[in-house]
C-alpha cells in the first residue's frame, strides 16, 4: 500500500526535548502490542547489527525494564528504566537511562502517543524530555547505535566539557 | 555553572538574539555598534552574544583600526544541517522491521481467526 510512512526526528537547537514521529499501516491495537511485549520488541528495537537480550520487561504501569545491545565486537550497552503508565492503547509513558554513561542520573522520561488514523492506520509520536540540553544533544549524538563507540566518545567529550 | 563551559555550534544558535547577529553578520562584516544598532537589548548584551558566538567558532572578531569588525564563519553549522541524521536512520531502521513485524502480527491474527471459525 502507497502511504506515507515517512519518519520525522525533531530536536530544536536549545531545547530538552525530541520528538520522534512515525506513521505505521496497522491498526493501533497492534502497533501498541509490538511496542509493548518484549516478546514483540526483541523483534525490531535493536540496532542494526547488534543483538539484543532482554532481561526483563515488565510492560505494566510500575513496572520496569532492562535490556542490551552487544555489537559484533562483544561490547554491551545497556539500557534501563521503570515503566510509569501503560495505558493500552494509547499511551506509554516511561524512563530511559543508558548505563554507560561515565555518570549515573542522565534519565530521560518517555512517552508514547498511538493516534488512530483513517484506514486502520496508526501515528505513533514519542517524545523525549531530558534534563539538560546537552543530555539530549548527547543523546541524539551517540546516534545509539551507528558508530557507536565514535558517539561515545563525542559524548565523553561533551560531558568532559561541561564539567570542567 | 559548569554549564557556562559549554561551547560549541549547538550553543551559539540556542539563543534567538545569537541566531539573528549571525543572520546580520552573514550578509555583511560588521563591528560591534552596527550590530547593537539592530537590537533593543544593552550593548554589552550584545557584546556578551558575540563574545559566545567567536568561543563557539561562529564569528571571528578582527581588528581593523579602531574598530573591531564581527565576520561570520558558516561552516560549524553543517554540524547542525545533519547532526541529527544517524539518529534518525537508526530510528527509521527500527522502523522499518517494526513494519514488517507488523505485516506478519496481522497475518497471525488473521489465520488464528480463520482457525477459530472453521473450529466452530
Amino acid at each position: 500500500m502507497a502511504t506515507k510512512k515517512q519518519l520525522k526526528v525533531t530536536a530544536e537547537p536549545g531545547r530538552q526535548e525530541l520528538f520522534i514521529v512515525r506513521e505505521f499501516d496497522a491498526p493501533r491495537e497492534l502497533v501498541f502490542e509490538a511496542f509493548t511485549d518484549p516478546a514483540y520488541l526483541i523483534d525490531w528495537l535493536g540496532p542494526k547489527d547488534m543483538t539484543m537480550a532482554i532481561d526483563h520487561y515488565n510492560a505494566t504501569s510500575g513496572g520496569s525494564y532492562r535490556y542490551t545491545h552487544t555489537d559484533t565486537k562483544g561490547n554491551a550497552y545497556s539500557f534501563s528504566g521503570v515503566i510509569h503508565e501503560i495505558a493500552a492503547p494509547e499511551r506509554a509513558i516511561q524512563t530511559f537511562e543508558f548505563e554507560g554513561l561515565p555518570e549515573k542520573g542522565h534519565v530521560s522520561l518517555d512517552t508514547a502517543l498511538f493516534d488512530v488514523l483513517p484506514g486502520n492506520r496508526t501515528r505513533l509520536t514519542i517524545q523525549s524530555v531530558f534534563r539538560s540540553v546537552a543530555d539530549r544533544d548527547g543523546m541524539v549524538m551517540s546516534g545509539m547505535e551507528g558508530g557507536l563507540s565514535e558517539g561515545f566518545e563525542r559524548l565523553d567529550g561533551l560531558l568532559q566539557k561541561l564539567t570542567k | 555553572m559548569a554549564i557556562q563551559a559549554r561551547r560549541d555550534v549547538f550553543q551559539a544558535i540556542a539563543d534567538p538574539t545569537r541566531r539573528q547577529i549571525i543572520g546580520l553578520v552573514a550578509r555583511q562584516s560588521l563591528n560591534l555598534n552596527a550590530i547593537a544598532d539592530n537590537f533593543d537589548v544593552s550593548r554589552p548584551a550584545i557584546s556578551q552574544h558575540i563574545k559566545i558566538l567567536a568561543e563557539c567558532g561562529l564569528i571571528i572578531i578582527r581588528q581593523q583600526g579602531r574598530e573591531r569588525y564581527c565576520e561570520v564563519q558558516l561552516e560549524p553549522l553543517a554540524e547542525v544541517a545533519d547532526w541529527i541524521e544517524p539518529f534518525r536512520k537508526a530510528w527509521a531502521h527500527r522502523f522499518d522491521k517494526l513494519d514488517n513485524l507488523l505485516v506478519n502480527m496481522e497475518a497471525n491474527k488473521k489465520t488464528k481467526k480463520d482457525g477459530n471459525k472453521k473450529t466452530t
